[in-house]
């Protein structure tokens, strides 16, 4: 009898995996490696190989490097993506500072506004930035009056510069946000103990301990700024790599291998930035709230230090919602060019673009939705079997769903228009001018955050309640069902609105693979009105419609998931 | 039971290139409020140059808080704290000269082990060639110069745990603050490590204050404790003292086991005795200060079983514990249970369960004590 029950039990526990999980692990290769490997190393291989014959080469390598014009771009793409990281820091540090080692009033309304610029597309911005910035915009034209000179904000790379920084700089606000709340106060109390006080102590302890931190966010705002595409192309700059790149597509065609090139440029960049910010943080995971340590130390403000810092985190709020303030102005103007405020007001811009443009809402609520739960049903799938399963390879699952993070939308785009134009549909079209195609990039993109939010919310389900379900008779098909996934719920939640909320204002992919105007997305008519002056009001109404359907579904879920977390603990 | 196990060393040490100018601590009528809760309620101790002290007492009491007023992380409300003849209460904690060991050590992990230990020192300015030397000095008082490269995420919880302290005592501070240095510790360790923390008080003879709620930590390193509950200092002695002679029921319950009887005294002069309540009494001492209500407090191995009919306390058996050298009896007393505790002899001559006994309480050895 023994043997007869320890046979089976022996068995299951030198099994690697069961058929399901082959099958499940199977199936999301093959997805990854037909929507992301294949169209990357598509793009590699064509910029690598001689046109026509397909025999390798690096002439086309040569080509970009004599060609003042793309070597001129790579120099504008660094410099812009290193200034935007230093500007979006300027108003980042502060704010982080302030709001997370002090008492501060508001901490929580000043996190939650600084959060807001990234759910508007930053090329919607940038035109309101163009009206309040420019240099016949309202800001230049009081600084004539008042004294006769103005700023160039907005002038060229400037621009670019100052639009980026003001939608990206909430990725370094809330990683540094995060490592300032995790230093424990014996941290601080240890080297006041030993003698160091003020701005020595915050040098030689605070800021190397929120390092890490400042880090992941500056390297996020690089890579972002680097791959963008819509944004310079809206503010009329073109000699920077992604614009370059699709202008090189779009208007030479899908075989010249500039293109190409450029893109393998931006995949190097964006893995060496991503890879140099892993380096530098190799070993740093400074977990510093531990047991016995005393929590957060909020210090109190003096009233002159409050008035003070009061005054600089209400500059930096009013400069990064200005583009906000703008784009509603802008919505609701008849005229604006050429005055501080525009010339009459109207509901005529709304009215039209409910009119004409009822079918860009459609489509990007379904595109970011279907976007949105491709990528948590991978999540969970792949945190499921790199968490819980000793299958063989698993790894390479979160690793290659993880490489998206450093594959530029165009890119994405490109390749997918290289691999997908010939595969035809019954019906006779391309598989690449299918809609599906777009949510498949939008999902892709967007994987790798989803997976981190299904990633910590696996690893706070403890195994034991797993097995508890299978001991009294559950399958692992019915213990996920019944169990993981219910209680993986807020994370998925979150995952799921992070992936549609950006999903929802992206437009880099979408751009090149966009064919048909019937199939585009909000960010795309957006874009469009964007390019004719008298499409403006429009764009802009369609900009703020964007912007509340992101806060209002932002709203919703966060409002879900802490209804179901207050429900789980009992309150 | 181990609390006597105070380790007696004396040694003839060698110099330890650490040379602290020790001083006592003076704790004046100190209160302390958060809001509405009054966490140190008129607290004074006076601790000695050179002494081991600890603050020993639930969680809660104001142990920690105590600590962290002398270290200048906590502002008295009224009250002064001196160090030395120096009324330091005012001073920034940096300006201090007392050192402080962390419960989870707070060794910032983006510093090796000799960064670390030097941090304090270079506060101070100190010349480079000093630094060095020191720094040497102190992590060989610890035993770990071999490890100064690394950083504290390559050490072991004790290792990490002797960094905290050689990082403290290496700026050579007049006092050195140990909040519960064990707690993060397992049980094999600790006792080890507290065995180094003992003599290395006593190579440096800095005073030291050890913050525990551990009474065998605390009775086994300590010259002398404070036993604290509620924001109130309860007792201060040796640890022999406040075992032998607790001054009150909180004191005598937290240190060791006792057994404590409602009852009253009857009688006058030499002939007074303690009737308890549920029958039997007790031969009082002449010399024995009762206070009114007081409470008949006794140890469990202060207390014999007789043979049954013999003249006692007279109460029925209703659990027995085998604890090695000993046998602890729980015996039903009226409507309390006494505690007592023999030398284990031989299986043969155990009580049972059931058996009806009789306790004959050793009066020199109780006390009676009203709260």
């Amino acid at each position: 009898m023994s043997i007869a029950l320890d046979t089976p039990r022996a068995a299951t526990r030198q099994r690697l995996a069961t058929p399901g999980q082959i099958v499940l692990a199977s199936a999301i290769a093959l997805f990854l490696a037909l929507f992301l490997v294949v169209p990357v190393v598509t793009v590699v291989y064509v910029a690598f190989t001689e046109k026509g014959s397909g025999a390798f080469t690096l002439i086309n390598f040569a080509d970009f490097a004599r060609t003042d014009l793309f070597i001129t771009s790579f120099w504008n793409s660094m410099y812009v993506s290193l200034m935007t990281v230093a500007l979006a820091s300027v108003f980042a540090l502060p704010l982080a500072y302030l709001t997370t080692r002090f008492e501060f009033r508001g901490a929580g309304v000043i996190q939650a506004l600084g959060f807001v610029p990234l759910i508007m597309p930053p090329f919607a911005g940038a035109i309101a930035m163009q009206l309040l910035f420019g240099r016949n915009g309202s800001i230049n034209l009081l600084l004539d009056d008042a004294f006769g000179f103005k700023i160039p904000f907005m002038e060229g790379l400037n621009g670019v510069i100052f639009t980026q920084a003001v939608h990206f700089f909430p990725f370094i606000l809330i990683n540094l946000s995060t490592s300032l709340r995790n230093i424990d106060r014996s941290m601080e109390e240890a080297a006041q103990n030993l003698g160091s006080q003020g701005f020595r102590l915050f040098r030689r302890i605070v800021f190397p301990l929120a390092m890490p931190g400042y880090i992941a966010g500056a390297s996020l705002v690089f890579v972002k700024v680097f791959d963008d595409l819509a944004t310079p192309l809206l503010l009329n700059v073109k000699d920077m790599l992604a614009p370059q790149a699709y202008l090189r597509i779009t208007s030479i065609g899908i075989a010249d291998p500039m293109g190409y090139v450029i893109s393998v440029v931006l995949i190097v960049v964006s893995v060496a930035a991503i890879g140099l910010s892993a380096w530098t943080m190799r070993g740093r995971d400074y977990a510093t709230v531990q047991r016995g340590g005393g929590g957060l130390a909020q210090r109190k403000l003096k009233p002159w230090e409050s008035a003070i810092a009061y005054g600089v985190v209400v500059l930096i709020l009013v400069l990064v919602l200005a583009p906000h303030v703008g784009l509603f102005l802008l919505s609701i103007a008849t005229v604006w060019s050429f005055s501080e405020l525009p010339d009459g007001y109207t509901f005529a811009h709304y009215a039209r673009v409910f009119v004409e443009s009822g079918v860009f809402i459609k489509n990007t609520l379904l595109y970011a939705s279907l976007a949105g739960l491709i990528d948590v049903v991978l999540g969970v799938a792949i945190a499921y079997l790199v968490l819980r399963t000793r299958l063989p390879g698993r790894q390479w699952l979160d690793w290659t769903a993880s490489a998206a993070l450093a594959i530029p939308g165009v890119v994405l785009g490109i390749g997918y228009l290289r691999t997908f134009y010939g595969v035809k549909l019954p019906d006779g079209t391309s598989l690449a001018s299918f809609w599906i195609i777009i949510v498949l990039a939008l999902a892709i993109r967007r994987l790798p955050y989803a997976l981190r939010s299904c990633y910590a919310a696996l690893q706070q389900v403890a195994p034991a309640l797993e097995e508890a379900a299978e001991s009294l008779g559950a399958t692992k098909y019915r213990t996920v069902r019944r169990i993981v996934v219910p209680l993986m719920m807020g994370g998925i939640l979150a995952g799921f609105v992070t992936s549609f909320a950006t999903a929802a204002v992206e437009l880099s992919a979408t751009l090149m693979l966009v064919q048909n105007t019937s199939d585009a997305p909000l960010a795309y008519g957006l874009y469009v009105f964007m390019q004719s002056p008298a499409g403006r009001g429009p764009g802009a109404a369609l900009g703020i419609i964007a912007v509340l359907l992101v806060a209002v579904c932002t709203l919703l879920s966060n409002w879900v998931i802490e209804r179901n977390q207050s429900k789980r603990s009992g309150k | 039971m181990t609390v006597m196990a105070q380790r007696e060393t004396t040694s003839v040490l060698p110099p330890t290139g650490i040379g602290p100018k020790t001083a006592g601590i003076e704790i004046r009528n100190v209160n302390l409020s958060y809001g509405t809760n009054h966490v140190l309620k008129n607290v004074s101790l006076s601790i000695k140059p050179g002494e081991f002290f600890a603050f020993l007492g639930p969680s809660g009491c104001g142990k920690t808080t105590l600590l962290r007023l002398i270290a200048g992380f906590n502002q008295a409300d009224t009250g002064e704290v001196l160090l030395g003849n120096e009324d330091i209460a005012r001073l920034p904690p940096w300006k201090r000269d007392v050192g402080m060991v962390f419960q989870s050590y707070a060794l910032w992990p983006h510093m090796t082990v000799a960064r670390n230990v030097a941090f304090g020192l270079e506060e101070r300015k100190v010349p480079r060639a000093v630094i060095a030397e020191k720094v040497k000095a102190a992590l060989g008082l610890v035993g770990l110069e071999n490890l100064a490269g690394r950083y504290p995420s390559q050490l072991s919880g004790g290792q990490q745990q002797r960094v905290a302290v050689a990082r403290t005592i290496a700026v050579e501070p007049k006092v050195l603050l140990l909040d519960e240095p064990l707690s993060n510790l397992d049980a094999k360790m600790r006792v080890q490590v507290r065995r180094e923390l003992r003599d290395l008080q006593r190579r440096l003879g800095l005073t030291t204050v050890f913050v525990t709620h551990d009474q065998e930590e605390a009775n086994s390193i300590c010259d002398r404790i404070a036993v604290m509950n509620d924001g109130t200092i309860q007792q201060v002695g040796t640890p022999m003292e406040l075992y032998e002679r607790p001054a009150s029921l909180f004191v005598a319950n937290f240190l060791g086991t006792a057994n404590i009887l409602d009852g009253a005294v009857s009688g006058s002069g030499d002939a007074r005795v303690f009737e308890v309540a549920g029958g039997g009494s007790v031969e009082v001492p002449a010399v024995a200060v009762i206070p009114a209500g007081a409470k008949l407090v006794f140890r469990p191995q202060h207390v014999r079983l007789k043979a049954p009919g013999e003249a006692g306390l007279s109460g029925q058996i209703l659990n027995r514990e085998f604890l090695g050298a000993n046998v602890r009896y729980g015996v039903r007393l009226g409507v309390s249970e006494v505690l007592v505790e023999a030398a284990f002899e031989s299986a043969a001559g155990l009580r049972a369960i059931g058996d009806t006994v009789s306790m004959a309480i050793a009066p020199e050895r109780a006390a009676f004590l009203a709260h």
